[in-house]
């Protein structure tokens, strides 16, 4: 049997926030592979958007290294790297003053299409998400689920290979959360591998394959989520997660 | 090319709908140049044109008093009005706000009693040095002082000038008195009135000339001198949108994509330079456009522009580009949208106020003067003045345009090391 190649690859690496003598990550290890819809979980600091930063290059590693589709993050030539995937920030990362299609505008050149392709993806990503009618609008204006939308439709401008998504859904209702699982789940269907960080365990369950817990900076369980269901004797993500992860406030 | 024009539209378009940024980069300095070029306007009417009133209250009955308030008419710097003889300090000051009157002088009584009897000592002592007979002997008490009451409101200098004028014409009645006296001692007649004319006021004229690098002789008023020092602070204006936009887009969420994405955020600086660039250039030409042509209408003298139209450009140019500099050099390093505000705000006036925009250089002593030098401010003003003023040429601003081109380049500078410190390219 064929072993699908590896689209993200964490080795052995440790990192700490300067100022900061406590260490987040030491010797971790974590592969994601080409196509999958990889899940991380974890407590509130746990390190889920550390990890993420230092995937997407916007921390750099202590020691150890980060490989995207085989280019490791900050050796190599960082435009070609930062090409392969797209960011969806928990928060929105767009110009407020700008209309969905002036951000896609602006953000399609940044991440180096030409006119033609970004007019062609900005027509197909406001039908896919609905924001048409709403193009020429200040996103200011917009409701949190539609400004969810143009968040996540920046982040995909590009065609991305990876996607790395921190809490794509938070505080929408769930019309849009239902469309925005299913598109992501489209996108993995043409070959994007996605990553995904969220607290909403249910919509994890329909979204992932694969899950990785993680706890004060280590990663405690990796599996396929059917696999971890049944070798920990658990009926849902959300008890699973309980499970190893205790039930004690977490600041 | 492509990602900076995309970054330049964006800009752009941020800019566009960013109102209060716009007011405060536009309107702002327009009411600035206008309410401070009519208040020039109107101290140099005041002076010129309109003349200072002044209250005479003459307490002595003689000749030499009637004669000094005659002198002080001929001034032709004050509208004098006449008050009854017997007031006091307190009355005077009352006079004075009732009649809106700048300034106020008592003349003491036996004013001219005295100066009669100093005058006739001095013109003994004289022809006793002549080897004349005279009475030099004779020791006489000097002459009571005049009190001068002025509005608080009076510039220094203007006052200073104020006192110049009486002094001078305190000066002619003394001399006159002294003359006559002479004049009767050695003839034993009067003085002919013909030949004390020719002696007292046949004073030599003062021609002035504006003194311009190209040779001509328009009187500078208070649109040349206001328009193009104000231009200048209006350029560096631009902090209050241009410094904020940096630290909004560094402290957005945006910033955050911006750096995963395949673009350096050095496009981003570049662009809001072109941008902001343009939109000094803007406020010049607006600015200069109103002193041409809408200030006549307001009752204030037309701006005429420089003949060297090229150097005007470059000079504006460079103020612009350090102008802009300055404000992202801010950005970068504040933290908060009010830091940069406050800072910016503050910073300005402190470089206007050193650089020469509020008291002229010239008039700067140690410190100040040293300090001038270091406020990119100051060099963009006296190549304006030089243009606007002096009539100079691009090889008589040259000396200016480099310091000025030499800060701008220190505040790029720092500002790369800053996004290196910080992290942000």
């Amino acid at each position: 049997m064929a072993v699908n190649p590896s689209a993200i690859e964490v080795e052995n690496m440790g990192f700490h926030y300067p100022g900061n003598s406590e260490v987040s990550f030491s010797g971790l290890n974590l592969k994601v592979e080409k196509g999958a819809r990889f899940g991380l979980f974890g407590p509130n600091g746990a390190g889920k958007t550390t990890l993420i930063s230092l995937m997407t290059g916007l921390l750099t590693a202590d020691s150890g290294h980060v490989k995207l589709l085989g280019h490791e993050m900050g050796k190599q030539n960082n435009n070609a790297t930062n090409r392969l995937f797209g960011f969806v920030p928990q928060d929105f990362s767009f110009y407020q003053e700008l209309s969905p299609a002036e951000n896609l505008e602006f953000f399609g050149a940044w991440s180096g299409l030409n006119k033609s392709t970004i007019k062609r993806r900005t027509d197909e990503l406001l039908h896919i998400l609905g924001l048409e009618e709403v193009r020429d609008k200040q996103v200011q204006k917009f409701s949190g689920g539609m400004k969810r939308r143009v968040n996540l439709a920046i982040g995909v401008i590009h065609n991305p290979e990876i996607l790395f998504l921190d809490e794509p859904t938070v505080g929408v209702d769930v019309q849009t959360g239902h469309a925005i699982i299913n598109y992501l789940l489209e996108l993995n269907k043409n070959g994007t591998t996605l990553v995904y960080t969220s607290h909403q365990l249910s919509e994890a369950e329909d979204l992932c394959q694969q899950v990785a817990l993680i706890d004060g900076g280590k990663i405690i369980a990796q599996d396929s989520l059917r696999n971890m269901l049944k070798d920990h004797k658990q009926e849902s993500l959300e008890h699973l997660f309980l499970n190893l992860t205790g039930k004690d406030y977490r600041n | 090319m492509f990602k900076l024009w995309a970054t330049i539209v964006k800009d752009v378009r941020i800019l566009l709908r960013d109102i209060v940024g716009i007011s405060l980069m536009f309107v702002m300095p327009i009411i600035l140049v206008v309410v401070v070029t009519s208040i020039q306007n109107s101290t140099f009417n005041l002076v010129n044109k309109n003349k200072l009133s002044i209250l005479i209250c003459n307490s002595d009955t003689g000749q030499s008093s009637k004669q000094l308030i005659k002198s002080i008419s001929k001034i032709g710097m004050f509208k004098v009005s006449l008050m009854p003889s017997d007031k006091s300090a307190q009355q005077m000051a009352d006079a004075m706000h009732d009649n809106d009157a700048m300034l106020g002088v008592i003349i003491p009584p036996d004013f001219s009693r005295k100066v009669e009897a100093k005058s006739k000592s001095i013109a003994g002592k004289a022809l006793t040095s002549f080897g004349l007979a005279g009475d030099s002997s004779k020791k006489v008490g000097d002459v009571d002082p005049l009190t001068l009451y002025y509005n608080p409101i009076l510039q220094e200098s203007l006052r200073l000038s104020v006192q110049g004028g009486i002094r001078s014409a305190l000066q002619l009645v003394e001399s006159r008195e002294t003359l006559r006296s002479l004049y009767f001692s050695i003839n034993e007649k009067q003085l002919p009135e013909s030949l004390e004319n020719e002696m007292l006021n046949n004073n030599t004229a003062i021609n002035e000339i504006p003194v311009s690098k190209d040779g001509t002789r328009a009187t500078p008023n208070a649109t040349q001198h206001n328009v193009p020092a104000w231009t200048i602070f209006a350029m560096f204006f631009v902090i209050m949108s241009l410094g904020g936009s940096v630290v909004r887009e560094k402290v957005s969420g945006s910033f955050i994509r911006l750096k995963t994405l395949p673009t350096n955020y050095l496009v981003g600086i570049f662009s809001k330079q072109i941008t902001y660039l343009a939109v000094t250039m803007l406020q010049a030409a607006v600015i200069f456009s109103m002193g041409i042509w809408l200030f006549p209408f307001l009752g204030l003298p037309a701006l005429n522009l420089p003949s060297d139209i090229l150097a005007l450009i470059i000079v504006t140019v460079v103020c612009g580009w350090c102008a802009v500099s300055y404000s992202i050099c801010v950005g970068v390093f504040a933290d908060t949208q009010e830091q940069a505000n406050g800072f910016g705000a503050v910073s300005i006036v402190i470089l206007a106020a050193i650089g020469g925009l509020m008291v002229p250089s010239f008039a700067m002593e140690g410190f100040a003067k040293t300090a001038a030098n270091f406020s990119p401010m100051h060099w963009a003003l006296q190549a304006y003045y030089s243009l606007f003023l002096e009539g100079g040429k691009l090889k008589d601003v040259v000396n200016n345009i480099i310091p000025l081109f030499i800060i701008t380049v220190v505040l790029q500078l720092i500002t790369f090391w800053g996004l290196k410190r910080k992290n942000l390219i």
